[in-house]
């Protein structure tokens, strides 16, 4: 995309807001009570497996879906109630949705079109767009022409071009090959950033979601589980899916017990007993991520106020940057992340090993 | 909850209540007074089993229908005979016969059996050609076209195709790695083609073969032309022709025919019930193939030069009978002359603009109803919207016959308001209506296709950019639909056209009758022939042409918009 250009903001961009949508496809019950707000000019993802109702949910608000109850509300405006042409959401489709019988050019002027204005100002604002993705050397060709690439800067095009109160994008990086999609979505995030326009971005892919995203509402099974910014999320999560779904986490179950003042987190087979802040409560689970821990020979010594778990090791894959060891504590598995060192060996399968680990980066969840 | 999609979309409520409308008044109504009549007692108009055990108790009854279902079942084993040859030569070898085989798939089609079966006669009949050349040199003759054989030989060459181009379909889509594996686990040759390759095929020949039974069980125009009464259909039509409108026999036979017609689909439907295999895997579908050596490529073509000979035979015939002065106890007509064309032109050219007017009205209402009904049940949500379909679709199954014994009985009564002394029923309105909902289905399947080809995603693009759906429609569906519509319109036009067995009983006067009532007419007498052979070229030349735009139609708009193939 060219950097050059002059600043182009979006005056017309709105915030968004969902209060209590219930949506079912015959007896399924897609959508469970969304309450959602997105702030005007943010880059808000839904992030969440396939068939989580993501997607549902994104076409709920560009209008292709109605939902049994609640309230869609752009800026000011309540628009549950509009057909989709008169939303002036613009949507990029999962495939791009470019139409075969159209070049490029009238693609992107369909919508300016529809809008019935004067012709040299539709000239003037298709290019502007074109130019924008750097496309408008190939404004004559057809999409069937295009690279996959190429195809996704018209689609985008296309829809910038009306000036869109929110931008969707409906997993709009998923047709396209690794490398691409990493250049696409610094892309999409600069463009975003210089029209600040507000843009929801459908994935299931969380690394997506944390690069380009201000904020994500992280969904399963048609519930919002929680939403916050990339970093809240990994480090805070609410509950199980979300803890499992952003990273690797290693997960215990057991319970809270209070001795001498202190209250301690006890694994259920008593192999992992860790100290943690905050009142006895019963069961509960602790998560904690691979990279915090620290994998020695057991004869090593213990670092500060870690608390130390013994195991063996039971299998481990070399991923280049670390070493990951799946380490037999008890009845549990634990993943150790290593970072590698050049020469460094590894630590055989069988060994047994202490694993460090720091209270601190302990992450409680009370059911 | 089920009707809140009604109150929510006026116009496409109001656009599928039309569709209803027309299908129930033109289509429902006629074909269930049909089979009212049959259990109806004809004097005091109660309901009764009656006419069903008079049918059976008629010793001519009795022999048409068994005549019927030999006929029928005859047919498709002929027509596999010619089948399948040529589907194992082009799925099994690398051989430069397969574009012949190809448009030998083609080439019957463009000509319905009735057209040709008076020039077969005079090729293939008692004192045709080939018999008296026969006669000449070695003293014998082949009762090729005596009888029953006359319309099995006539039918089973024009509808070996159907099975040809499903079973060769269904052949070139088993995966390689199908057979493969089954060598690398020890099976190979007879064994191998009976374990692994018929059975994968097996589903395509059905269609096929379902396909050619049906054509030929309901097939009014061959035998009548051939002289073969003693068959369900020429019954039927015979009954409403001699006796009238008010002999429950027509109607009784209406029934068995339609009866049989839907319980031989419904068998083809169950014996392929869930062995709808789609084996193709990436990188190459089609069973290995190899070439040919030299005693096999000898046997190959000799077998495809037979074939070719015998299905252009009645094209030949045609042509001959259409030029020929006189052609009687001679192997060749006695001269050649154009007078017969001139004479078509001259003397009849109403056969021919009223086909012209009738299909082209036809094809009109059937893409227009096809491209809504479509678009109703692929791209809304309302209730009762497959019903649509079904219904639309279910005139597969009856008869053209039928559905002019149905418009003559329901519609006789009624007077066209502003014409003095014309019944609905034989209004030359009346004949296109049903002519219209013959060929919906093929509309429809042509529409449906080109809609399934163009995603949702492009339609509500356009909605999201602000374009109504009016407007999405008109601008985005429609223009990306084209050639799939053309290609229906096409097709509804050319099958129109040449349509007999429902104009027979609807067409009250020689100037309302379009080409195929024409042809029919004239080939009445011996001296018709030529000229009803010319009128014949004609609607040949028609469907030819109209075959061929839709083929390249539907080519381009693929290469165009990279679409895939519709399955």
């Amino acid at each position: 995309m060219n950097q050059s250009q002059p600043q182009q903001g979006v005056g017309s961009s709105r915030g968004v807001r969902l209060e209590d949508i219930n949506l079912s496809f015959g007896k399924t019950h897609v959508l469970k009570g969304i309450n959602l707000e997105i702030e005007s000019g943010e880059f808000f993802a839904f992030l969440g497996p396939s068939g989580c109702g993501k997607t549902t949910l994104l076409r709920l608000i560009a209008g292709f879906e109605a939902a049994q109850s609640g309230k869609v509300i752009i800026g000011e405006q309540e628009v549950s109630h509009l057909p989709p042409w008169r939303r002036e959401l613009g949507m990029v489709f999962q495939s791009y949705a470019l139409w075969p019988h159209m070049t490029v050019r009238k693609n992107v002027a369909f919508g300016l079109e529809e809008r019935r204005l004067p012709r040299r100002e539709i000239n003037r604002r298709v290019d502007q767009a074109l130019d924008l993705v750097g496309l408008l050397a190939l404004s004559e060709r057809r999409p069937n022409q295009l690279s996959g690439g190429q195809q996704q800067r018209v689609a985008l095009a296309r829809t910038i071009v009306i000036e869109p109160k929110v931008l969707l994008l409906d997993e709009p990086l998923s047709n396209l090959d690794a490398k691409l999609r990493v250049q696409m979505r610094l892309e999409l995030r600069q463009l975003q950033r210089k029209l600040s326009l507000t843009t929801i971005f459908v994935t299931h892919d969380q690394e997506e979601a944390n690069t380009t995203s201000d904020r994500i509402a992280v969904i399963n099974d048609g519930i919002v589980q929680q939403i916050g910014s990339p970093i809240e999320l990994y480090d805070n999560p609410a509950n199980l899916f979300v803890a499992k779904f952003l990273g690797v986490a290693n997960v215990i179950d057991g319970a809270l017990v209070e001795a001498d003042g202190q209250v301690y987190f006890h694994s259920s087979d008593a192999s992992v007993k860790v100290p943690i802040n905050g009142q006895s409560a019963g069961s509960a689970s602790i998560v904690f991520r691979p990279q915090n821990l620290t994998i020695r020979r057991q004869a090593a010594k213990p670092p500060n106020g870690a608390t130390r778990l013994e195991g063996t090791v039971d299998h481990k894959e070399f991923l280049g940057s670390i070493i990951r060891y799946r380490v037999k504590v008890g009845r549990h598995f634990v993943l150790v992340d290593k970072a590698h060192q050049r020469g460094a060996e590894a630590l055989p399968e069988g060994a047994p090993v202490a694993i460090y680990l720091n209270p601190e980066q302990v992450i409680k969840l009370v059911e | 909850m089920v009707f809140s999609e009604y109150r929510k979309h006026p116009g496409q409520t109001a656009l599928m209540a039309l569709i209803f409308l027309f299908l129930l008044l033109f289509l429902i109504i006629p074909v269930v007074k049909v089979v009212f009549v049959a259990f109806m007692d004809a004097t005091t108009g109660e309901f009764t089993l009656l006419n069903f055990k008079d049918f059976f108790s008629t010793a001519l009854f009795r022999e048409s229908f068994w005549n019927s279902l030999y006929v029928g079942v005859m047919s498709v084993v002929v027509a596999s005979l010619f089948s399948m040859p040529l589907a194992y030569f082009t799925s099994r070898f690398e051989f430069k016969g397969a574009v012949i085989i190809q448009s030998l798939g083609i080439i019957p089609l463009i000509m319905p059996p009735f057209v040709g079966a008076v020039a077969m006669m005079m090729l293939f009949g008692r004192n045709g050609s080939i018999n008296l050349l026969l006669d000449d040199w070695f003293g014998i003759t082949i009762p090729l076209m005596e009888g029953l054989n006359g319309v099995i030989f006539v039918e089973s060459l024009h509808y070996f195709p159907f099975i040809l181009i499903n079973l060769s379909a269904a052949l070139q889509n088993i995966d390689r790695s199908m057979e493969e594996s089954a060598q690398n686990l020890g099976c190979s040759g007879l064994r191998l083609f009976r374990r692994i390759v018929l059975p994968l095929a097996m589903p395509g020949y059905m269609a096929g073969a379902s396909l050619v039974f049906l054509k030929v069980f309901d097939d009014l125009g061959t035998p009548l032309l051939l002289n073969v009464n003693n068959m369900l259909a020429p019954q039927a039509y015979l009954r409403i022709a001699s006796i009238g409108i008010k002999d429950p026999m027509g109607y009784v036979i209406s029934v068995i025919l339609v009866v049989i017609a839907l319980s031989s689909m419904w068998m083809a439907m169950r014996m392929l019930k869930g062995k709808e295999y789609a084996t193709v895997q990436k990188g190459g579908g089609g069973l290995a193939k190899r070439r040919m050596r030299p005693w096999e490529k000898t046997m190959a073509w000799g077998i495809i030069l037979a074939i070719m000979a015998l299905v252009l035979a009645p094209h030949f015939g045609l042509t001959l009978l259409s030029l020929g002065t006189i052609w009687s106890f001679s192997v060749l007509p006695d001269a050649f002359t154009l007078n017969h064309f001139a004479a078509i032109f001259a003397e009849t050219p109403e056969y021919m603009t009223n086909t012209v007017l009738y299909s082209a009205l036809a094809a009109t209402i059937d893409v227009v109803l096809g491209t809504s009904i479509a678009y109703l049940a692929l791209r809304t949500k309302m209730f009762g919207r497959e019903w649509l379909d079904y219904i639309a679709m279910s005139a597969v199954a009856i008869p053209g016959l039928v559905i002019g014994i149905g418009y003559l009985r329901t519609f006789y009564g009624y007077q066209v308001p502003w014409l003095e002394n014309q019944p609905m029923a034989t209004w030359w309105v009346a004949i296109v209506l049903a002519l219209s909902v013959r060929r919906l289905p093929y509309a429809l399947r042509a529409c449906t296709a080109a809609l399934q080809q163009v995603s949702v995603s492009l339609e509500e693009s356009a909605e999201n950019l602000g374009a109504s759906k009016l407007a999405s429609v008109r601008k985005i569906v429609i223009p990306l639909m084209g050639g799939g519509i053309l290609a229906g319109f096409v097709t509804s036009f050319a099958t129109a056209a040449v349509e007999l067995g429902m104009t027979l009983m609807l067409v009250a006067e020689n100037s309302d009758g379009p080409l195929a009532y024409g042809i029919y007419v004239y080939m009445q007498s011996a001296a018709g022939r030529g000229p009803g052979a010319a009128l014949g070229m004609v609607a040949v030349l028609v469907v030819g042409l109209c075959t061929l735009i839709s083929h390249i139609v539907i080519d381009r708009r693929q290469k165009k918009y990279g679409l895939e193939p519709a399955t």
